[in-house]
């Protein structure tokens, strides 16, 4: 019986080793913000992070996770107020919704590496994530958004660092 | 030819184009399970909360949570609800809570007279109900509150309601919303006749119509919180994975050899659709103890199939049928039918002629169809995000074979609709499935069983023909719309709409929008049925609908004559658009709203670099009676080997009166950068009977790297709400076509647009 490292935490899950992670998390677990779309790594509804990484959970194994840390949309913050939630939120991005999660996941994998995208770097990277609604500009405009809060808010914490 | 969708026949109600001019209420359906106690959880609320109407309920915490009977799909009708029921009420915005509703006749659109959410028809069509259940809720909170400060019963005209407060200034006592339902003194009902004569506010004592306050629904849907019908979860459910046949219709099933999925572990049985609802035809679901295992049982199933009548069709089939119809005389039946535009031609000094084209388009919502069946006692429970939900329960009771009473369905929050989920396939092989192995099933299809067996926009062939007098006038006007009929297939008499020539009824929902507002004295549309695309490629109603299609052919022709006249277009259309007769009002609206677009873009005010062009189209919506006056001036570099780039499109729309402003720029861009994905990205043919598109590296909608600048203007001028989720889909294809003839003098008449076709058109 598999073993994840998920959201902080080791649970395990009744699933054979070749089973997408994906469904190990939305059946064995009930974490189901993670999303199916296409089942084929082409819209992107499903990513989760993979030790940091944005991967396409409908694609990845269970054998291909084993002591790694997987985090969900779930586990991406205590209480839903990551800065880019903040910012999904702010910027009322939201249709239906059903790709959000993996809108937000794959551009919190951006932040993360480069806290200053410039537009193009943010079209390269969630060009692979479909919006059927189509708000495109409007995850643009929160992605700016929290990366310009995360950057005034780690600049402040490196100002109040003691010497 | 469908036995149980004839039972969600209104008695009554008259869904015909009429009502909506007429805009009467309807009674409800003689349908759904008001005659089985108990299972209502919508209804059944707390002795201890007040609920002034069915649309909702004000518990004693305060909290005001209203029922939406409407399916949210990512327009925040839910939100959008509860809003106009809170400028009446005078709740804080913070106080509002939502639940979706269940098939209760009692949910029922007050105009409409079922559950059925499409059309753009949401907002302009529960205004006023939600805004007198808001009023009569005041009212009631305000004469209990009068009576518990002790004042007379005539100072409650002196009481001022404000964010869930009822304050009496001269006395300075105040009560909350939650303080007068603990005190249980709010009781007060009314009548329908008392409803209706409550007087309404005034736009100019608004508060929170046209205030973009947060929609109630958006944190969830950041957090991974929001539930969708394919994350119901039930104590012991297994899970069903369908095995759809190459032939989008028609084909059957002659054997199932489940020997190699037996050795799939969980794997517990493979299900032959019996569909007496002709929903679905030759379809087997896989079952297991998980998605993961059904969907390795369906891959092992060995599956042999007679292909029936339609094994061997192609688009180019159906385009080849419907150009043979158009031909004929005698075909079809009449939309429009003013003066005599053949006798017209004959006398007109120039006549113009043209055939446009639209491809199959695949709804392709990000969630895939999904359905979650549950038997408990004599009640069948449907888990799912539906759009029609009369419907769909009167669907999964024939698939199970009980009367549409005893089916509960419970809405979910909708991984997009688009319409298509106005329809109820994924009922039958959850229900079947449901009861042939006796526990809970949610179907999930995957990707390609979503695109292979959607019900698509179909593929359209219009003929239209222009005369021109002397004068350069538009004097006649021929238009032939020959495509499969999507809302015939429904089966609901209602829904269709007398021919004028006698012919009998026709599925309007092929035509509207050619009855535009122009004014043209010798006028027809007919509307062709293609029997051949109906049978082969089963359609539905795609976001627009009609006008996506009709524009396309009236907007380009409009353009062509421009051309062939020598005027600007924008200035012809306004030369058209002058108010006679029964276009009068709309026609100067939408006047209106294409000049703001002008002046919005810089229409005509400065030269463009060579290869560059703007183009410009009008539009109103599915009916002319819930018109959204909308116009759009498309900016395109064409280059010489055809391709097209948009650069920017500015889209104007009015809208009457805004609920709330930020959502409908939302829905307008939305909708804009739909239109711009179906003339430019999207594309399905059909081959031997099958849909070849099969997922998203094959039918390809629009991603962020192909979004162009989109700007959007709203003209809000006080008339009556009307709605916005679907008219600025239709403008975009005809000013993005238009435009490419004003950069490159290329006129492209086929739809999706492509590089291969300007550059063909070029060297014409």
């Amino acid at each position: 019986m598999p073993t994840l490292t998920i959201n902080g935490r080791s649970l395990s899950v009744d699933a054979a080793n070749d089973t997408p992670l994906l469904w190990a998390i939305r059946e064995q677990l009930q974490m189901t913000g993670t999303k199916f779309g296409c089942g084929a790594g082409l819209c992107g509804a499903c990513t989760v992070h993979v030790n940091g990484e944005a991967v396409r959970s409908c694609q990845t194994m269970l054998s291909d996770v084993a002591g790694k840390k997987i985090t969900t949309i779930e586990g991406l913050s205590a209480k839903g107020d990551h800065p880019l939630q903040k910012a999904w939120v702010a910027e009322q991005v939201p249709q239906c919704g059903y790709c959000q999660s993996g809108q937000i996941m794959q551009a919190a994998s951006l932040l993360s590496k480069n806290p200053n995208p410039t537009k193009e770097e943010v079209v390269a990277h969630m060009d692979g994530n479909l919006c059927r609604c189509m708000t495109y500009s409007r995850i643009q405009k929160a992605i700016m958004r929290a990366a310009s809060e995360m950057r005034t808010a780690s600049a402040t914490s490196t100002e109040r660092r003691p010497t | 030819m469908n036995r149980h969708v004839k039972n969600v026949t209104p008695a009554t109600t008259d869904l015909s184009r009429r009502s909506f001019l007429v805009g009467t209420a309807a009674s409800g359906l003689v349908l759904g399970y008001a005659g089985v106690p108990g299972i209502d959880s919508a209804s059944a609320a707390a002795p201890a909360n007040f609920e002034p109407s069915v649309w909702y309920a004000i518990a004693p915490d305060g909290l005001v949570t209203v029922t939406c009977g409407k399916a949210d799909m990512g327009q925040h009708i839910a939100s959008t609800m509860a809003q106009i029921v809170c400028e009446e009420l005078g709740a804080k915005w913070s106080d509002m809570r939502v639940q979706l509703a269940s098939n209760d006749p009692k949910f029922n659109d007050p105009v409409l007279g079922a559950q059925i959410t499409g059309g753009s028809w949401s907002t302009m069509m529960n205004f006023e109900a939600m805004s007198r259940a808001g009023a009569a809720g005041r009212i009631a909170l305000t004469e209990a509150a009068a009576a518990a400060m002790g004042l007379p019963p005539y100072f409650k005209d002196q009481l001022v309601v404000r964010d869930s407060v009822i304050s009496h200034p001269k006395s300075k006592k105040q009560m909350t919303f939650a303080e007068i339902v603990k005190s249980g003194k709010a009781t007060k009902t009314f009548t329908p006749d008392e409803l209706k004569s409550i007087k309404l506010k005034t736009p100019d004592q608004y508060t929170m119509i046209g205030v973009s306050v947060p929609q109630l629904d958006i944190p969830s849907k950041t957090n991974g919180t929001a539930k969708y019908g394919i994350d119901v979860m039930l104590p012991g459910m297994a899970y069903g994975k369908v095995v759809t046949p190459p032939v989008r219709f028609g084909a059957t099933v002659k054997s199932v050899d489940d020997s190699d999925a037996k050795k799939v572990p969980g794997f517990m049985k493979a299900v032959i659709l019996d569909d007496k609802t002709g929903t679905t035809s030759g379809w087997v679901v896989a079952v297991a103890s998980t998605y993961a295992n059904a969907r390795k049982a369906a891959d092992a199933l060995k599956i042999a199939y007679d292909g029936g009548p339609n094994a061997k069709l192609s688009s180019q089939s159906l385009l080849d049928e419907a150009k043979r119809l158009q031909g004929l005389e005698d075909s079809g039946q009449f939309f429009v039918k003013d003066g005599d535009p053949n006798a017209a031609f004959g006398s007109a000094a120039k006549v113009v002629e043209a055939e446009y084209t639209t491809s199959i388009n695949i709804h392709a919502p990000l969630e895939p169809m999904n359905a979650t069946a549950e038997f408990k006692g004599d009640i069948l429970h449907i888990y799912s995000g539906n759009q029609f939900a009369t419907r769909s329960g009167a669907i999964a009771a024939g698939a199970a074979g009980i009367d549409p009473k005893f089916v509960v369905m419970h809405q979910h929050w909708l991984g997009g609709g688009f319409g298509r989920r106005l329809d109820a396939d994924m009922m039958i092989p959850a229900v079947q499935a449901a009861k042939a192995v006796g526990k809970p099933v949610k179907v999930i299809y995957s990707r390609e069983n979503d695109m292979t067996m959607d019900f698509s926009r179909p593929l359209t062939y219009q003929k239209v023909k222009a005369g021109v007098d002397g004068d350069g006038k538009l004097v006649a006007l021929s238009h032939d719309v020959v495509s499969a009929w999507p809302t015939a297939r429904w089966g609901i008499p209602d829904f269709l709409t007398p021919s004028v020539d006698k012919k009998g009824p026709l599925d309007s929902f092929t035509v509207n929008g050619a009855d535009f507002f122009y004014t043209v004295p010798n006028h027809y549309v007919r509307a062709i049925k293609n029997e051949l695309a109906h049978n082969a490629t089963p359609s539905g109603q795609l976001r627009s609908v009609a006008p996506g299609w009709t524009f396309w052919a009236v907007e380009s022709m409009i353009d062509e004559i421009a051309a062939a006249t020598g005027k600007d277009p924008a200035q012809f259309r306004i030369s058209l658009l002058d108010g006679a007769g029964k276009n009068d009002g709309g026609a100067q609206r939408l006047r209106n709203t294409l000049l703001a677009a002008m002046g919005l873009s810089g229409y005509g005010t400065r030269p463009l670099p060579k290869g560059e062009g703007m183009g410009v189209a009008c539009v109103s919506s599915q009916e002319r009676a819930t018109a959204s006056w909308t116009a759009c001036v498309a900016h395109v570099a064409v280059a010489p080997s055809g391709a097209v780039t948009v650069k920017k499109l500015t889209v104007a729309t009015d809208v009457g009166t805004q609920v709330h402003p930020d959502n409908i720029r939302a829905q307008v861009e939305g909708a804009a950068l739909w239109g711009l994905s179906l003339a430019m990205y999207e594309k399905a043919t059909l081959k031997d009977g099958g849909i070849e598109q099969t997922n998203f590296d094959s039918y390809t909608p629009l991603r962020m790297s192909q979004m162009p600048e989109v700007a959007v203007t709203v003209i809000a001028n006080g008339e009556k709400a009307t709605g916005v989720g679907e008219p600025a889909v239709t403008v975009v294809a005809p000013a993005i076509g238009n435009a490419i003839f004003n950069a490159s003098g290329a006129r492209v008449r086929a739809l999706p647009i492509t590089a291969e076709a300007v550059k063909a058109s070029m060297k014409a």
